[in-house]
Order: structure tokens, then C-alpha cells, then sequence
């Protein structure tokens, strides 16, 4: 790759051109959330080999931009809904490390007091509605908290994010005919990473794009955004937010993007062709943002004490998670019912 | 009082639930301005409006989704599913979204909603329409399941399904649809968890649940008067959570146990129960606990093959005066 020369100082052009739609300030931002998932998970894939996180985890390096891009967008108290591959869309609502590596680890600072781990990450304080396991669940789900913000006229909205091999699964088109027809104030954005498990998305695929041409079905845009580009999600986010905002009902956006590690921590990925980790590595979201940070004209020494600041924290969180002792076996019988409490019988 | 069908019990509790809970939301297939397939929704679409009283396509995983979404952040829907037998359709969002969501997030997450559905067979429907799969719901923990055997019932317990924190699975017989009985008229809001006893006998105690409910109460009469056999019949009400207290209490009573179970007997409610029994009062049994169910069997659709398999007031009879000589 060619590294584009870096303009030393604001130059009025560079300024203006940092100060757009999006901003300095926002843009700053969302380049700290992805350096928060990517640092976070990196630790996470780490503490795995080490024996200190069970159980599976799967990671989102390469998918960065999207929930970045889409956190940055949200309102507070918006709701979000993700998967089983959900410490970036969790994290970017602003959940504790500590909770969510406690978790990891099965600790009781756990955010789900060591009840969920990783495929489950909720922390509805943040709006952060839950991480979802079975494929395409969340969906008709997501649309249900949108009709809760409709009816309450509260202007919130949710956004439900899932991958392309969920496009195939029924409730994902039970969910958007769903979402449509009510109107509701729900996104729906489909992180298209090539790839279902081990399976290419295009060999069990009617269509050549999973979500984008499904959308004409449900008299949906047909919206594709470049998924490793924050600004650009930003941007798509934005204009997809204002309409349901403002009473025009759902939309289906496809971010297309790449895993760089396997689907889970069990797999080594052989099934890829050779090469195509390698291309999609050149368009790493993170360094490219970093860059354009830099072209921008943010000082180096700015950029940096971002990723010192988020490597700090998350290295606070691992000692802090280590720290804490494991949950108490009584958590393992609390909270089936809302008396806090298990028991079915008098 | 006032004298309710089966079917107006269910309008009248929605309503007046609806009325004193802005909330309170409903949603379902043709459940609106059709009044609902077995007309138990009639009038709600016309007092409540649009907003609070919706029509779905035809998406249960839709229907429960929105259900649970929605119950998450602070709505009460009550969600339809027409038929017990199309949650096959959508047993993920039962089992593994509204069952576990609240235990899964250490207690972050609310689900106070109501599914209601038509259970059971005696329509002549065949096996996809008629299935009672209580059991089914029984079986998985964070969901609680209640049945009703009469128009009062229905009001009262599905009132207190709609008022409940958690989620409710209200099975509603739809052979009983029909049936009449008096009503309070006045709200009403029963408690779920608690078994009635309906008659009071020395020699045998039935437990029975929904449809098999006035079937036992017709053998119990038909006992005493041909066979001089005096039975208690109590009536379940709710599996989860379960009233063991009465269950338990009742047993010792008489000593001998008799479930009337309409599902499919291989880990029907009654199994559970009578392992209950067994564990906490085998020494009060005069007799092996005794089950009478619907086969292990798809039902058939033929008047005469359904009622075959369906326990009757005469298998009632018949295994009870055979048992307890
Ligand atoms: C209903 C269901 N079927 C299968 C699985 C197993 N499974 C877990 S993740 C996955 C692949 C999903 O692919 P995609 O939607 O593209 O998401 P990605 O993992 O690429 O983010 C599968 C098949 C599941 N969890 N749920
Ligand atoms: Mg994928």
C-alpha cells in the first residue's frame, strides 16, 4: 500500500474538509471505538491462549468500522441489538471493559454476573439490548423495541445488526416485512463479511448481494456502503436514522467488510483463498482511518495519545477483571423470574 | 356476575386490563378487526383503536419477536398465536429468547408478556390442529404456563398473566370456547399458582387441567352416584408455577391419584407430578399413582378415532372404578 504523504499542520483546505457533515470531533471518536474493539479483542484472543477466557469468542478485527461508524450515529438511549459476535456493537454504546472482560472470564464483576459470556453481552443500561446466539433471532426482536419507541412517541430508534448468512434465515424477512408495514423505527444493517461459518456467502446465496438485493421485496432502497470506512457507515447511519426518526420506517443497509481471524476461536480459516486475507489487510479500516486523520491534519501526537489512552484502559480492565474472584454459585439460581428467584413450585 | 362464554372471558379480560393500563398492547393474526379465528378478540380492535390492537402478516417469529422486543423496553403485549400447535414456529423466540433473556443478562431484562394461544383437540381439526403441548412449554424454565377450565378463570388468570413480570404461556382450550359460566363483572384478577379444589372426596383425588377439568368433575358425579366411589377433583390451573402444596395435600387426603392429562403421554404434566408424589409422599399412597392420557399418538381428525384418544368422562370412570376396587 501507499502510504499518502502526511500534511504537517491544518492547512484552511485540510480544516474545512475536517470540520464537514462529520467533524473533528466525531471523527475522533469513532477512530477511539475501533481502536477500543480492536485492542479489547486482541486482549480477549490473547487471554483465551492463556487459558483465562472459556468457552468460544468470536471477534470482529477487520469488521471495526461498522458498529464504530453506527455507535458514533446513536443517540444514548437508542437500542441496539447484535450477535454472538458482539463485543464491538457493546462496546461502542460505552460498557464497562471491566464488565465485559469479567464476563469473558467468568468473574463476578462479570457484566452478566458470569450467566451469558460472550455470545450474550447486554447491557441494557447502555441501550445495549443483548448479543443474540441463534441466528436471526434478534431481527423481529430489534423491530419490537422500534414499535415500543412508536408507540411511547419517544423518537428513539433501533438498530439491529447481524451477518450475510442471516439474510437466508426466515426471520430475517418475517422481521423487515415485519418492520415495514408498521413502519417502525428500526436499521437493520447487514455486516456482509463473505462468509456464513465456514461457508462462502455467494455458494448459498440466490442473489450476488445477501441484503442489498433482497431489500426491493420490502419496497426497501437498495443501500450498499463501503463497511471499512467509518465515515462512510457514519454518513449512511445518519441518513438512515433521520428517516426513522422522522416517521419513514426501516431501512436495510449491507456494509461489506472481512473478518481477518476465523469465525470463531476454533477456526483457522484454511477454507479462504489465498491471497484474499492479504487484499482485505491493505484495507484494514483502522490504519486507514489513522491515515486520514493524519491528512486531515490532526496532529500525530493527538492520534496517538487516542490509542495510548485506549490501550491503558484496556489494560486497567484485564488487571481489574483478573482481580475480581468468580461469582458465587447462588448467582447460578437468581434472576430466572422477575422475583429475583427459580423456583416453580410453591 | 354475569353469565360469559369461555371466548368473552378472554375479550373481557384483555379489556379490562387495556382499560387500566396504557401499556397494554396486542397484537396477533386477524386478531383485530376479524375478531380473532375463534372470535375470542371481538370488540377489542373497536374500543382501543389501531395503535394498541394490531393485525400481523402471517410471521409468528415476527409475532413474538415484536412480543418480547417490545416487552424489553417497557411495553405489555399480549401476542397471539392462533393455534398452540404453530409455536413449532417459533419455539426459538419462546424457548431461547423470552425463556432465558432476563437469567442470561444476570436479571438487565424485563419480559412481562402473554402469549395466548388455542390448544387442544375435539374440533376434528387433525394432528397439526389440535395438539396439546402444554407440555411442552412446561419444560422450559423462565416461562410460566396456565391453562384455564372456565370462563371465570379465563378473566381472572388472564388478568393476572397480563399483570405479571414474567412471561406467560395462556393455553386456552378451544373446545371450551363455547362453555358458559358466571363471570365476576367488576375487576377481577385472580392468582396464578394456585389449584382449586373443585370437589371434595374421601376415596380418590383427580387432577385435571383445562378441558379435562369438567370431564373429571362429570366422572367424580358419575362415581359416586353409580359406583359410590367419593373423589376430590382439583384442577390444576397453572403448571409453572406449580401449586405442589394443594397437590401434595390433596393426595394425602384420599391416598390414591389419578391425573387426567390431555397431552400425549410420554412426559405429559402428570409424570412430573406424580414424581412430585412419589418423592414427597409415597408412605400417604394406598395405590400406584395412575395415568390416564391422550396416547402417545398424533391425533386423528375421524370423530370417532379423536375421541378415542382423548381421555373421556367414560375412561374416567371406567379406570378409576377399576383401580380403586
Ligand atoms: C439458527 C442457527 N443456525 C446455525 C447457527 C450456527 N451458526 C453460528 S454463527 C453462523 C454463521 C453466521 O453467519 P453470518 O450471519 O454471516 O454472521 P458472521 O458470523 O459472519 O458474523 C452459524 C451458521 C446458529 N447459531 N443459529
Ligand atoms: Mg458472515
Amino acid at each position: 500500500m501507499v502510504k499518502r504523504a502526511t500534511v504537517k499542520g491544518k492547512t484552511p483546505a485540510l480544516k474545512a474538509r475536517l470540520n464537514d457533515d462529520i467533524g473533528e470531533e466525531k471523527r475522533l471518536t469513532m477512530y477511539r471505538l475501533q481502536l477500543e474493539v480492536r485492542h479489547l479483542e486482541q486482549r480477549a484472543h490473547d487471554l483465551f491462549f492463556q487459558n483465562l477466557i472459556k468457552g468460544t469468542s468470536h471477534l470482529a478485527i477487520g469488521q471495526e468500522a461498522i458498529a464504530s461508524g453506527f455507535g458514533a450515529a446513536l443517540r444514548p438511549d437508542d437500542y441496539t441489538f447484535c450477535t454472538y459476535r458482539g463485543h464491538a456493537h457493546t462496546l461502542v454504546r460505552g460498557t464497562s471493559m471491566t464488565g465485559m472482560l469479567g464476563e469473558l472470564m467468568g468473574k463476578e464483576c462479570g457484566m452478566l454476573k458470569g450467566k451469558g459470556g460472550s455470545m450474550h453481552l447486554t447491557d441494557v443500561e447502555k441501550g445495549a439490548m443483548g448479543s443474540y446466539a441463534i441466528i436471526g433471532a434478534h431481527l423481529p426482536i430489534a423491530a419490537g423495541a422500534a414499535w415500543q419507541a412508536q408507540y411511547n412517541k419517544t423518537g428513539q430508534i433501533a438498530v439491529c445488526f447481524f451477518g450475510d448468512g442471516t439474510t437466508n434465515i426466515g426471520a430475517f424477512h418475517e422481521a423487515i416485512n415485519f418492520a415495514v408495514i408498521w413502519d417502525l423505527p428500526v436499521v437493520f444493517v447487514c455486516e456482509n463479511n463473505l462468509y456464513m461459518e465456514y461457508t462462502p456467502i455467494s455458494e448459498v446465496t440466490a442473489v450476488q448481494h445477501p441484503a442489498a438485493d433482497r431489500a426491493s421485496a420490502y419496497g426497501l432502497p437498495s443501500i450498499i456502503v463501503d463497511g471499512n470506512d467509518a465515515d462512510a457507515v457514519y454518513r449512511v447511519a445518519i441518513t438512515a436514522f433521520e428517516k426513522a426518526r422522522s416517521g419513514g420506517g426501516p431501512s436495510l443497509i449491507e456494509a461489506k467488510t472481512y473478518r481477518h481471524s476465523g469465525h470463531s476461536r476454533a477456526d483457522p480459516a484454511s477454507y479462504r483463498p489465498e491471497g484474499e486475507l492479504e487484499e482485505w489487510l491493505k484495507k484494514d479500516p483502522i490504519p486507514m482511518y489513522r491515515q486520514r486523520l493524519l491528512d486531515f491534519g490532526v496532529k500525530e501526537k493527538v492520534v496517538n495519545g487516542i490509542e495510548e489512552a485506549v490501550i491503558q484502559a484496556v489494560d486497567e480492565a484485564t488487571e481489574a477483571a483478573k482481580a475480581s474472584p468468580t461469582p458465587p454459585v447462588e448467582y447460578a439460581f437468581a434472576d430466572v423470574w422477575a422475583d429475583g428467584g427459580s423456583s416453580w413450585r410453591n | 356476575m354475569a353469565e360469559l362464554t369461555y371466548r368473552e372471558a378472554v375479550a373481557a379480560a384483555i379489556a379490562q386490563e387495556m382499560r387500566r393500563d396504557e401499556s397494554v398492547v396486542f397484537l396477533g393474526e386477524d386478531i383485530a378487526k376479524a375478531g380473532g379465528v375463534f372470535k375470542a378478540t371481538v370488540g377489542l380492535w373497536e374500543e382501543f383503536g389501531d395503535l394498541r390492537v394490531r393485525d400481523t402478516p402471517i410471521s409468528e417469529q415476527a409475532i413474538l419477536g415484536a412480543a418480547m422486543g417490545a416487552a424489553m423496553t417497557g411495553l405489555k403485549p399480549i401476542a397471539e398465536i392462533m393455534f398452540s400447535d404453530f409455536l413449532a414456529v417459533c419455539w426459538d423466540i419462546v424457548s431461547n429468547q423470552i425463556a432465558k433473556s432476563r437469567y442470561m443478562t444476570g436479571g438487565q431484562v424485563d419480559m412481562p408478556l402473554v402469549i395466548r394461544t388455542a390448544n387442544g383437540g375435539g374440533a376434528r381439526f387433525g394432528a397439526q390442529h389440535s395438539q396439546s403441548v402444554e407440555n411442552w412449554a412446561m419444560m422450559i424454565p423462565g416461562i410460566k404456563v396456565v391453562a384455564p377450565s372456565t370462563p371465570a378463570d379465563v378473566k381472572g388468570l388472564l388478568a393476572a398473566a397480563i399483570r405479571d413480570p414474567d412471561p406467560v404461556i395462556f393455553f386456552e382450550q378451544k373446545s371450551l370456547y363455547a362453555v358458559k359460566g358466571e363471570v365476576p363483572e367488576t375487576e377481577y384478577v385472580d392468582e396464578i399458582g394456585k389449584a382449586k379444589v373443585l370437589r371434595d372426596g374421601d376415596d380418590v383425588t383427580i387432577l385435571a387441567l383445562a378441558l379435562m377439568v369438567p370431564r373429571a368433575l362429570e366422572a367424580a358425579e358419575r362415581l359416586q352416584v353409580e359406583f359410590g366411589i367419593s373423589a376430590t377433583v382439583v384442577d390444576i390451573r397453572s403448571l409453572v408455577p406449580l401449586d405442589t402444596q394443594t397437590i401434595l395435600s390433596e393426595t394425602k387426603k384420599t391416598g390414591r391419584v389419578v391425573t387426567v392429562e390431555e397431552n400425549p403421554r410420554l412426559c405429559g404434566w402428570g409424570a412430573e407430578i406424580s414424581s412430585i408424589i412419589v418423592e414427597e409422599c409415597f408412605y400417604d399412597l394406598d395405590m400406584p399413582i395412575v395415568r390416564i392420557t391422550t396416547p402417545h399418538i398424533p391425533l386423528a381428525s375421524a370423530d370417532e378415532l379423536e375421541d378415542a384418544m382423548i381421555p373421556s368422562v367414560d375412561q374416567i370412570v371406567e379406570t378409576i372404578r377399576r383401580e380403586v376396587d
